[in-house]
């Protein structure tokens, strides 16, 4: 990969897009991930009364439900950023090195 | 041909040690606590027979540097997937967080958080940019643009700082189950899982090594969801049941009060201090992205598309098993603490806590045999056993590569080597490393083995992971920044550990008081490291650091499309 075709990629409208559609959901999911995580340890931290207190007037404590389902919700959340990577980010990464290819061969080998 | 004569050698080693070790059984066992376990030394056996002959099988394709780390690119998405869950659901999770749950309830789910949410960051953040920009580990990644000699060299030495923490806890782990489970000499039992793993190695590299990890998470995943669906059967498949049963028993073997034994619903004292409880959160969860052993595993797939769908597949079985350990953990409560054939009544009288028969970090073996009796509990001794193998041999397999492929080939002999001195090499780097292990196993008998993990995530966290991914985002990390970071990171992780508490005064004596008051250091050190590459980055005028900068769009593009990437080789 030269110089030349580096910058053709860089400036293609359907790369341009792809990238910044990837780096919005990586970003996002990641700082809802962090979030809820982070979130939950400072629960934990400091307001362990919240975790300790009944979750439906039993035994069963908020702390319970909420750290099973901050497991459930690491795997959903793969689940949507492949979901999303494989069905919309692919195609666009695809049709963008299409573009470029053509380019390339319509200006000729040098 | 010596590696064919020598490779003999080791299976014929090693098939002597396990009949050595069928007969050694009943005199040892009379010495331990435990009854030889003959069941379990029986499926054991049955399990390296066959690890053994894939193997060879194994040892057949693999004739390359690329075949040896990764398999030759070969490995089906689901397939790697399930390889990373077994290589990252170790022996001290599926013992150690059970135990937890058994003695704590909810901090053991705590420390099973901890070590999940790390697995989407890697998804996000890290693994396809890796597959598309790397060859064989996370050095090629971090090289990639900048200089290769001392970025390489750091890289790989911290890559095996982290394996080795890891390795002597695995290795220490495994020597103390094994004494246990088949009531074996502990320095025989290190012996055996270093040799075992070296003939997984040597032999048949990556791709013995993914299968042996695919048969152990396998078997692994069978045996716990076996335990939890009894578990649950129990209680009529109802949480609110398990929880109200578990907290009357707990309150009863424990005797305390039930309010009291209400309190494992909740966080107890793993999180008494705020700052280490986030510390050893933000280690956890930055520490995956930044193992060695498991970006490895990226490696042996044909593209970024298939490293995705490893991550979602892993995540999926780590996530479940999580679950079913918290479970299990539970049932133990249920099962194991107020059953007395399971209980240590002497070592009780001296220390007036509950004690189980071999420690407390046996209560999911015990349930197994309370739940499915002799035979079962063979299984899942086997089942532990085969976890710590494959955990070992995917970390040796890590190493061997920082050895051979970054500090020999590319630093040393600054990329002029043939494959086969490579190839050659990896193998010896496998040999020392396993007699380092053999060895650091049997000096640190008595180290905590938790720890020892807790050690390795640290400083994966601190010192690789900033370095990693402000390599493959940011456009203005330098040579400069990445060498300076990388190093603040870890030798501020090594140095604060080495000052708290579980080393200071637990483990060296020097004083009651420790320097350093928290034990997590990755609240301090991963900050400090991202802002140490930043700044010596941006203070960095050198035509290097300009030439660096300008070489990112290059590998912006291929981390991003994967053109030009390393593909798979065909077979």
């Amino acid at each position: 990969m030269d110089e030349r075709q580096v910058e053709q990629i860089l400036q293609n409208p359907k790369f341009k897009q792809m990238v910044s559609k990837k780096s919005t959901l990586s970003w996002t999911l990641t700082a809802i991930m962090l979030f809820v995580y982070v979130g939950f340890m400072l629960l934990v931290g400091y307001n362990k009364e919240f975790l300790m207190s009944s979750f439906s007037g039993g035994v069963t404590t908020w702390g319970m439900p909420l750290g099973l389902s901050i497991i459930v919700l690491s795997f959903l959340l793969c689940g949507v950023y492949s979901y999303i990577a494989n069905n919309k980010l692919d195609p666009l990464t695809q049709e963008a090195m299409r573009e470029v290819e053509a380019i390339a061969k319509a200006k000729g080998p040098h | 041909m010596k590696w064919n004569s020598l490779k003999a050698q080791a299976l014929a080693a090693s098939t002597l040690l396990m009949s050595g070790m069928a007969m050694a059984g009943p005199d040892l066992g009379a010495a331990e606590q435990q009854a030889t376990n003959w069941h379990a030394i029986i499926m054991f056996v049955i399990f390296v027979a066959f690890t053994l002959v894939i193997t060879k099988w194994a040892a057949k394709q693999t004739t390359s540097t690329t075949d040896f780390y990764t398999a030759g690119g070969g490995i089906s998405g689901f397939q790697n997937g399930l390889a990373i869950a077994g290589d990252y659901m170790s022996a001290a999770s599926f013992l150690g967080i059970s135990a937890l749950v058994f003695s704590s309830g909810f901090d053991g789910l705590l420390y099973s958080l901890g070590f999940m949410v790390g697995w989407p960051i890697v998804l996000f953040l890290v693994a396809e940019r890796l597959r598309n920009l790397g060859k064989f580990n996370l050095s090629d990644v971090v090289s990639f643009r900048l200089e290769e000699k001392p970025v390489r060299t750091l890289a790989a030495i911290s890559s095996l700082v982290v394996v080795a923490f890891y390795l002597i806890a695995q290795m220490v782990g495994a020597g103390q189950l094994i004494k246990l489970l088949f009531g074996l000499n502990y320095n025989i039992a290190v012996v055996i899982v270093g040799l075992l793993m070296m003939a997984y190695v040597i032999f048949g590299g990556m791709l013995a090594t993914t299968w042996v990890q695919i048969i152990k998470a396998v078997m692994l995943l069978s045996g716990a969801t076996f335990m939890a669906f009894m578990v649950m059967k129990g209680v009529g498949f109802s949480f609110t049941e398990m929880f109200e049963q578990s907290i009357q028993i707990f309150s009863k073997v424990h005797d305390v009060s039930l309010a009291e034994a209400g309190n494992i619903m909740g966080p107890g004292k793993l999180a008494a201090n705020p700052i280490d409880a986030i510390s050893l959160g933000l280690a956890l969860m930055f520490g995956t992205a930044g193992l060695p052993h498991i970006l490895m595993r990226f490696f042996t797939v044909k593209d970024a598309k298939e490293a995705r769908k490893s991550v979602v597949v892993a995540t999926g079985f780590i996530g479940y098993f999580y679950l079913l350990t918290f479970i299990i953990g539970f049932g133990a409560i249920m099962y194991v603490s107020n059953n007395p054939q399971f209980l240590d009544v002497a070592k009780m009288a001296v220390t007036g806590k509950l004690e189980l028969v071999g420690g407390n970090n046996m209560a999911a073996v015990h349930l197994s045999d309370a739940l499915g009796g002799d035979l079962f509990m063979g299984f899942i001794s086997a089942v532990a056993f085969a976890t710590i193998l494959a955990v070992v041999a995917g970390l040796t397999l890590s190493g061997a590569s920082a050895i051979s492929h970054d500090l020999y080939a590319n630093v040393f002999k600054k990329g002029r080597t043939t494959p086969e001195s490579e190839l050659r090499m990896s193998k010896i780097a496998t040999l020392g490393l396993a007699i380092f292990a053999m060895i650091l196993g049997i000096l640190f008998e008595k180290q905590n083995v938790a720890f020892m993990v807790g050690l390795a995530f640290s400083v994966a966290a601190c010192a690789n992971f900033p370095v990693l991914v402000l390599s493959m985002f940011w456009k203005g990390l330098t040579t400069r920044g990445a060498v300076i970071g990388g190093v603040v990171g870890l030798a501020l992780a090594v140095l604060l550990i080495v000052l708290s508490k579980a080393v200071w005064v637990d483990t060296l004596g020097i004083s009651d008081t420790p320097i350093n008051p928290f034990n997590g250091p990755a609240i301090f050190a991963m900050p400090l490291s991202f802002f140490c590459c930043w700044l010596f980055s941006v203070t960095d005028n050198s035509a290097r650091a300009q030439a660096e900068r300008k070489a990112f769009d290059a590998q912006y593009v291929r981390s991003m499309t994967g053109i030009g990437a390393s593909g798979a080789s065909d077979h």
